[in-house]
């Protein structure tokens, strides 16, 4: 699992890529959460386009970066375009709730 | 051509460690290619295996480290995986298979592994005694490749 930041304007983007999975997401809460209090933005936008892999304890990573940024007023959303990764983020309602983008200047733009 | 195989079987076991997670999905993916399953269907297992696997770690040996079984069985076109552990059990299973029921909120667990497993598999068995353990089954088809788009 690897991850990288970048900052544009007040989002902070987060780039997943590898395998997330219970044992990766623990350390990965950690990280972001770390980083999103320490820089002061209320904007996430994870982007999922390399995960190779997520099961349901990436649901549960992105519900709860969703409340941190509801907290924070801010707003979360997701850049992927695997279909197998979109299909465990519909299958888990999170669609209903995050929007999802096909890349990183749509998401900015909302 | 259709792929279809009389039968095999495999088990492996291994110590209940988050690490050995992607190490468990892995090697049942790698035994279902036998059957020329699609990225699809393949991706479906992975998932599946994880959720389970996931499950047997986090719930059943929630105060301690235990072992885990995964077997495998291709018949045909199907294969049968099984994942146990010996852990402290469900105390309601049918409670526990509900969509984002979780026990464990406080570690963002969204609730969803055995949503996962019914959705990605054809058939789910869920059996679970207090403080012996618990085995889910499951069943997938793969279709055969004249069947493909």
């Amino acid at each position: 699992m690897q991850m990288d930041y970048d900052i544009v304007d007040d989002y902070l983007i987060v780039k997943l890529s590898g395998e997330l999975d219970h044992h990766t997401s623990e350390s990965l809460r950690r990280k972001i959460d770390r980083y999103y209090s320490s820089k002061n933005l209320s904007n996430l936008i994870l982007d999922l386009r390399d995960l190779k892999f997520m099961d349901s304890s990436g649901i549960g990573l992105i519900m709860g970066r969703y409340k941190m940024c509801k907290d924070k007023k801010g707003n979360i959303s997701i850049v992927s375009t695997s279909p197998y990764i979109n299909r465990m983020l519909k299958m888990s309602g999170i669609y209903q709730i995050v929007d999802v983008f096909s890349d990183i200047d749509e998401a900015i733009k909302g | 051509m259709e792929k279809s195989i009389d039968k095999n079987y495999m088990k492996l076991e291994f110590l209940s460690k988050s690490s050995n997670e992607s190490f468990a999905r892995v090697v049942v993916a790698a035994f279902a290619s036998q059957l020329d399953p699609t990225i699809e269907e393949i991706s479906d297992i992975k998932t599946a295996v994880s959720e389970a696997v996931t499950n047997a770690i986090i719930h059943g040996y929630e105060y301690g480290e235990g072992m885990v079984v995964v077997e495998a069985k291709l018949e045909g076109n199907r294969i049968e995986i099984t994942i146990e552990d010996f852990g402290r059990g469900i105390e309601d299973v049918q409670k526990a298979m509900e969509p984002f029921y979780t026990s464990k909120p406080d570690l963002e667990r969204s609730g969803m592994g055995f949503t996962v497993m019914e959705t990605f598999m054809d058939e789910l068995v869920v059996k679970s005694e207090l403080n012996k353990g618990t085995k889910v089954k499951m069943i997938k088809e793969i279709k055969s490749q004249s069947n493909r788009e």
